[in-house]
């Protein structure tokens, strides 16, 4: 390394840039620099096998196919921070889905559709979050139990068929077509979802406490946390997110739809999310990672399309994907031979 | 004199910084019962666990019949014929007691398992071994009551050939009646020339059972003794004495108010429990590991509930839900289990110390950084906290860093009371200097200070008063004037005071 000759006046500077790198290093994190080489490989693979992928219809597409998916992501990093798992995500976008497109088509009001959604929403992830804290139930059983359960109701009050039509509702239309400053809004939602995670998290006590609690629930809870207060907060915010996911569904299709669309989202925001660092027992991970892990299963779903790979392929990819993830994650925590595996 | 069965020669072992045990020696002849007594981290455990092959020694030789032998798995241990029976055996909860027994060693016909002829074997063995009406092999793991578990250990040890056992406090969880079942057992085993090694704090046992007694101080083998030729008060002043005077420092201390007041509490794992701890004082709960003293700690945080008794705080009575109920109103515990129970591991020293207080560092929730670094750099410097920042992952901590990261937390609480249950476990001698200086501090600024310890020479250097416990209940309370390691050692073992 140069150095050049010193300025008598001015102090020696702080950070060699030598070091500015490795701090930069250091705030993208060493999981996230790996996500971005492997995003930089596939575009490199995508694009060079055919050159269509770099048109800005493209990313536009890419853009707003990963916003729902993206915003579920983010949320299920929250919940996943906490050390828990919330599988029912998708079928809680199905139920509020179809809610909102019926109480659209009776008021004829996109506002009310859409409260209606919300608060259903939240009362779907309050009833996970009693279920796992009063009746002491693993997030994972729960929630898989509600997935189906939740699936079943969208099903049973839409007779199992899409509902209504919104297409001609100008506010559904702006939120599935419309542009601010030329930029979808669908991805406007995903960044403002994912940005107001992050600030939570980085710079409020609830942030830090959701860390905490995942990262050690005795030590939290001696430290006075009181973490039935997370718990529940987290599965009525995942709740919340999920119908905020359920009416850009419908928005986008422009109808009420209980299961088509939403199905195999929980996979795919857990796969995100364990791709994107977050720890399967919680307490470790990031809102960045996870958005890069979003756009990465984005550009490989939109790439195989584009590469007319067979369809079925998406899902053998996703699934072998999120083994991989946590394949990486228990190498690097040097997980020792304790306990079940031989 | 019988033959040698097991000679151990200049074993030492240390863990970070602490020396387990420093050139022991011991043998255990061929028809005998050699007990080791010595207080809590006298060495007993290292040494059952080098004998086991869980542990390997620094140094030392071990013989077995005369042939020197390498104990390096507990499939060596077994193969030479070295039993431990463990204080707190591995039981598999929906399992027979007979699968229990024979885990790994199942008889089979073909591919499939031989029920009968495994059932017919572990009855027999039951028989043997004078059990009969005490166990069912077809009893299922999860419904067995302690003593039963120490049973199927025993059975699983009598197993193959046997030269050596070792009994690790197994009449802790027997009744008089099971205890009586095993000693003759035991005489059985010496009798076909077995030799038996016997570890307990019952001093009336050991007087009773061992031929010869051996007294472990410090990792160091302080003395052996011929059973009829000594008595428990020799005993008990073998196993005391060490000399750590130099590391406590006493301010002057004056005890204000009364902070805690605990009145005739009882919990599902203490009994009737009463003491004071005032403004400015230390007070320890002293006695043996399993003498209830952690449960105590767990239900006056309002971690477990009261099934009878009060607790008051600073005269108030207060109904204690849970620790956040006791955070709040003053009460703080920095637990055992320092790494499983305190510790956020991977994050930083920094969030480490802020933990308790982040609501207090916010404004409108948010945290704000510059005066939480603040704190956690006030707390670095006057608790000699030694790490390179304060961004530090607290998991490359040294246990006694570790330990003040966690004193940080509360101190920076303003605690009214703090209960430190065994806060110098794991740590060096230096780091335990510097936690004892703390502690000192805090009673002279008037915190009210409850340490849980194990250790005599820590009680007696930190205490304004000791409240020994053993089984539960209090056994007796002594002014640090009137204190001394017999005193402590006698309440918390003896099963009358002395």
């Amino acid at each position: 390394m140069s150095q050049s000759l010193p300025d008598a006046n001015a102090s020696p500077p702080r950070h060699p840039p030598r070091l500015v790198l490795r701090r930069i290093l250091e705030a993208i994190g060493v999981q996230n620099v790996s996500l971005l080489i492997a995003l930089a490989l596939l575009v490199a693979f995508i694009g060079g096998q055919n050159s269509n992928f770099f048109y800005s219809s493209n990313i536009a597409t890419i853009g707003t196919t990963v916003a729902i998916v993206g915003i579920l992501s983010v949320v299920q990093t929250v919940v996943m921070l906490l050390g828990g798992l919330d599988i029912s995500v998708s079928s809680q976008a199905g139920l509020t889905s179809v809610v909102s497109a019926m109480v659209f088509m009776a008021t004829q009001s996109a506002f009310a559709g859409i409260v209606a959604a919300l608060v259903v929403g939240l009362g779907t992830g309050l009833l996970n979050g009693v279920i796992i804290i009063y009746g002491r139930v693993n997030a994972v059983i729960a929630t898989l139990a509600t997935l189906a359960a939740y699936r079943g109701l969208a099903n049973l009050i839409s007779n199992g068929r899409a509902q209504g039509y919104t297409g001609v509702d100008h506010v559904f239309i702006f939120l599935a077509r419309g542009t601010i400053v030329g930029i979808p809004v669908l991805i406007w939602i995903l960044v403002v979802v994912a940005l107001l995670a992050q600030l939570v998290l980085h710079y409020t006590d609830f942030g830090r406490n959701i860390y905490a609690v995942g990262g050690n629930a005795t030590a939290a809870r001696l430290a006075g946390i009181p973490l039935n207060r997370y718990i529940l907060a987290v599965y009525m915010l995942c709740g919340f997110v999920s119908a905020l996911a359920g009416v850009l569904l419908t928005a986008r299709t422009g109808s009420g739809q209980p299961t088509s669309g939403s199905q195999g989202l929980e996979l795919q925001s857990i796969t995100a999310a364990a791709l994107g660092g977050c720890s399967m027992q919680g307490g470790k991970g990031t809102i960045v990672g996870t958005i890069f892990a979003v756009v990465l299963l984005g550009v490989l779903q939109n790439g195989l399309i584009i590469l007319n790979v067979n369809s079925f392929w998406q899902d053998i990819a996703q699934g072998a994907l999120l083994v991989i993830a946590v394949v990486i994650q228990q190498r690097r925590a040097g997980g020792r031979g304790i306990g079940l595996p031989m | 004199m019988a033959p040698a069965a097991l000679v151990m020669e200049g074993v030492s072992k240390h863990f970070a910084g602490v020396q387990a045990l420093s050139n022991v020696g011991l043998t255990a002849r061929a028809g005998e019962v050699l007990a080791l007594m010595g207080e809590n981290g006298a060495g007993k455990s290292t040494l059952l666990k080098i004998l086991s092959g869980a542990y390997a020694p620094e140094a030392g030789r071990i013989q077995i019949d005369g042939k020197p032998v390498t104990i390096a798995s507990p499939a060596d241990a077994h193969r030479l014929g070295v039993r431990v029976v463990a204080q707190e055996p591995e039981i598999i909860p929906y399992v027979s007691v007979a699968e229990n027994v024979y885990a790994g060693a199942l008889p089979r016909r073909g591919r499939l398992i031989d029920r009968a002829a495994l059932r017919a074997k572990v009855a027999a063995d039951i028989e043997r071994s004078g059990f009969s009406g005490m166990i069912d092999p077809d009893q299922l793991g999860n419904s067995l009551s302690p003593a039963q578990r120490q049973l199927v250990e025993i059975l699983r040890a009598l197993s193959g050939t046997v030269r050596v056992i070792a009994f690790d406090e197994p009449t802790s969880s027997l009744s008089d009646h099971e205890a009586e079942t095993l000693f003759a057992l035991i005489r059985r085993l010496t009798a076909t020339g077995i030799a038996v090694i016997y570890v307990s704090h019952r001093m009336k046992e050991i007087l009773h059972i061992a031929t010869r007694v051996l007294v472990l101080r410090d990792g160091q083998v302080v003395g052996e003794r011929l059973a009829e030729e000594t008595d428990e008060k020799e005993l008990v002043r073998m196993m005391v004495g060490r000399d750590l005077s130099a590391l406590f420092q006493r301010s002057a201390r004056s005890p204000g108010r009364t902070i805690l007041s605990v009145e005739n509490v009882s919990s599902a794992d203490v009994r009737d429990i009463s003491f004071e701890v005032r403004a400015g004082e230390v007070v320890v709960l002293a006695g043996l590991v399993g003498a209830g003293r952690t449960e105590l700690a767990r239900a006056v945080i309002g971690d477990v509930p009261l099934t009878a008794g009060k607790i008051r705080v600073d005269g108030r009575a207060l109904q204690l839900r849970s620790p956040r109920d006791a955070v709040r109103a003053g009460l703080c515990l920095a637990p055992e289990e320092r790494k499983a129970q305190a510790l956020l591991m991977k994050r930083s020293v920094r969030e480490n110390i802020s933990l308790a207080v982040l609501q207090r560092l916010s404004f409108w929730h948010v945290v704000n950084r510059r005066e939480e670094r603040q704190l956690a750099e006030r707390y670095l410097r006057e608790l000699h906290i030694r790490t390179p920042s304060i961004e530090q992952e607290v998991a490359m901590l040294s246990g006694g860093n570790q330990q003040k990261t966690v004193l940080a937390r509360w101190l920076a609480r303003d605690s009214k009371l703090l209960i430190l249950d065994e806060p110098t476990r794991g740590v060096d001698v230096a780091a335990k200097a510097e936690i004892y200086a703390i502690i000192d501090r805090l009673a002279a600024r008037g915190v009210a200070v409850l340490v849980v310890s194990s250790e005599l020479p820590e009680v007696l250097g930190l205490a304004d008063r000791i409240v020994v416990m053993k089984g539960g209940r209090v056994s007796g309370t002594i002014e640090r004037a009137d204190a001394t390691e017999e005193k402590i050692l006698s309440l918390a073992i003896l099963d009358k005071a002395a």
